[in-house]
């Protein structure tokens, strides 16, 4: 399968830069402090708490909220990662060494997505992670964690998709980063359109985040996920079609 | 380094190219160009800037698809099985496509990979590569830090390292100093013995060092297609340079060789004769001979392959006007 090649180039030549390490480094140190000060504040709960018959345990004070903060520090930085996955094979003219080669398109952009994705996994499992850490001195709801790693994957494979799609669409690795950006926070915000009004319910449907709260309640929603698949599907399309579009009559 | 390989048009055509054309908008850049390519044969394909060779280029590589028109490798049409016609074809753009922060082991390693060389025969496949590359001692360093010329032979090592038939080379030597240059030359002879190469250049001294055919190409159409000897022949001319030790004057040398259409002075003692056919080189020197002007030198003059090139594709219809220089 060529599109893993394609993804094990892109993986490494991440690796070898700066950037993916500062990134990583970063994620894990901000996640870590908000996990520490939720933690924190969950044990000087926890007595009152307990008092409650069906309180909230560790997993909605600790799990719902890191994963919540994580989505949006994540929203800040696949940008940084994407922007490059296409906009800096044009801007060096590399691209002739893939669409030479006997490979298809779609198995270029598919090698190119699994290559970044591959790189937020690795992110995903360290904060995935820490709350399990919890696991050493207490329970922890495993059910609620898996629904949130799965929100958390799907979130951020998203992202990737639409941060892709917009990196094939210039040659400049930062105008690529600064649009992922602005769309991805306007996906993030839309349902805040849908407190009131008409057509709420659409901006609802749409937002990145409205799809994502469910999951981290442990509410496992066929249309969450089927919502998640079609964004990252359409966006990957569109990559393609983007760079076929390169090769056509205009 | 043969000036001609012994196999050429002799093997199965590779590439043929049907009408191919190519628009940009309003521009017509590749305007209905025919053409093919046979096995072990080198075709240079020359053309001034912007003349469309790196546009045919990147339609027979499969990186541009053609407005209309056919280009089949091997058999195989670029459009229908885009994939298995890719297989068979190596391509260096003008522009080296390198991956800076890989080593070269790194990158021939995926670019292997890339053209689905079997994961058993990829070490060969690179050492082999590397080692008509003359890239044995950089197998470790970092392209982004490899000289430019360093740089070009490993772009080329990517575009043979799948053993394709044929090696697309969009000017290659550019930006090389001599020596390089001339290891790139032979390099690409080399690979003429095996696989089809199609050279894009504006450089003509290498194309008559390395091709064994030209094609020159001219606002997107095909203005010269022809083989390295027809192309020498076309350069001969019927002009001769007489130099005299005591030159008599102009009209004497017209009076005395009838049979000569065109007299003109190059210096003190120098003429350029053009014979109109009825005339001999020999004639003229005993004429010289016997009038006792001194015969010094006596030169049959060609006109160099850049003249022909620019009477080409300035289409200037008198070819024969055109200015001249000596061959000793």
């Amino acid at each position: 399968m060529m599109a893993f090649t394609i993804a094990g180039r892109e993986l490494r030549s991440l690796f070898l830069s700066p950037l993916a390490w500062a990134i990583l480094a970063v994620v894990s140190g901000i996640c870590a402090w908000f996990f520490l000060a939720y933690l924190d504040f969950f044990l000087q709960m926890q007595p009152r708490l307990a008092a409650l018959p069906g309180g909230p345990g560790a997993a909605d004070m600790v799990v719902a909220p890191l994963f919540s903060t994580a989505a949006t520090v994540l929203l800040l930085v696949v940008p940084l990662l994407t922007m490059r996955l296409i906009s800096e094979e044009r801007r060096a003219q590399t691209l002739p060494l893939l669409l030479s080669a006997p490979v298809s398109m779609s198995e270029i952009v598919f090698g190119k997505f699994l290559g970044v994705l591959g790189f937020v996994l690795v992110m995903l499992a360290i904060i995935a992670a820490m709350p399990l850490s919890l696991l050493a001195g207490g329970g922890l709801d495993l059910g609620l964690w898996a629904a949130g790693v799965l929100g958390l994957l799907l979130l951020l494979a998203s992202f990737c998709s639409i941060g892709l799609y917009l990196s094939t669409l210039t040659a400049q690795p930062v105008v690529a980063a600064v649009s992922t950006f602005g769309l991805l926070l306007l996906l993030w915000i839309l349902n805040l359109a849908s407190s009131g009004g008409n057509g709420g319910g659409l901006f609802d449907y749409l937002s990145l985040m409205s799809h994502f709260q469910p999951l981290l309640r442990g509410i496992f929603s066929s249309t969450d996920i089927v919502y998640y698949l079609l964004l990252i599907g359409t966006f990957l399309v569109l990559s393609i079609r983007r760079l076929d579009a390169d090769r056509l009559q205009h | 380094m043969s000036q001609q390989a012994p196999q050429a048009s002799a093997g199965e055509t590779l590439v043929r190219v049907e009408r191919l054309t190519r628009q940009f908008g309003a521009h017509t850049a590749v305007d209905g160009v025919d053409f093919a390519v046979h096995r072990g044969e080198v075709l240079g394909f020359l053309g001034p800037n912007g003349a469309g060779k790196t546009t045919t280029m990147r339609m027979i590589t499969g990186n541009l698809a053609p407005s209309a028109g056919r280009v089949t490798i091997n058999g195989l049409d670029i459009l229908d099985r885009p994939k298995a016609a890719k297989a068979e074809i190596g391509y260096l753009p003008e522009q080296p496509p390198l991956y800076r922060e890989l080593t070269v082991d790194e990158y021939l390693r995926f670019c292997a990979r890339l053209n689905r060389i079997p994961r058993g025969r990829v070490a060969r496949a690179m050492a082999l590569a590397k080692e008509r590359c003359g890239l044995g001692e950089v197998g470790g360093r970092l392209i982004g830090n490899l000289s430019k010329g360093y740089q070009q032979r490993v772009g080329i090592a990517q575009a043979i390292i799948h053993a394709p038939a044929v090696v697309v080379l969009d000017e290659p030597t550019v930006g090389l100093d001599p020596i390089q240059i001339r290891e790139i030359r032979h390099l690409i002879r080399e690979l003429g013995g095996e696989h089809s190469v199609i050279l894009s250049t504006h450089i003509l001294p290498e194309v008559q060092a390395v091709c064994d055919r030209v094609q020159i190409i001219n606002c997107g159409r095909l203005v010269m297609s022809d083989s390295i000897e027809a192309l020498t022949r076309r350069s001969d001319t019927d002009n001769l340079l007489l130099r005299l030790a005591r030159p008599p004057r102009l009209d004497e040398i017209r009076a005395r060789m009838p049979g000569v259409t065109a007299v003109e002075a190059c210096g003190d003692e120098a003429f350029r004769l053009r014979l109109g056919g009825a005339l001999t080189a020999e004639q003229v020197a005993r004429i010289a001979v016997e009038q006792g002007w001194g015969l010094r030198e006596l030169t049959p003059e060609r006109r160099s392959l850049e003249q022909i090139f620019v009477d080409i594709t300035a289409g200037d219809g008198d070819a024969a006007e055109a200015k001249t220089e000596p061959v000793p």
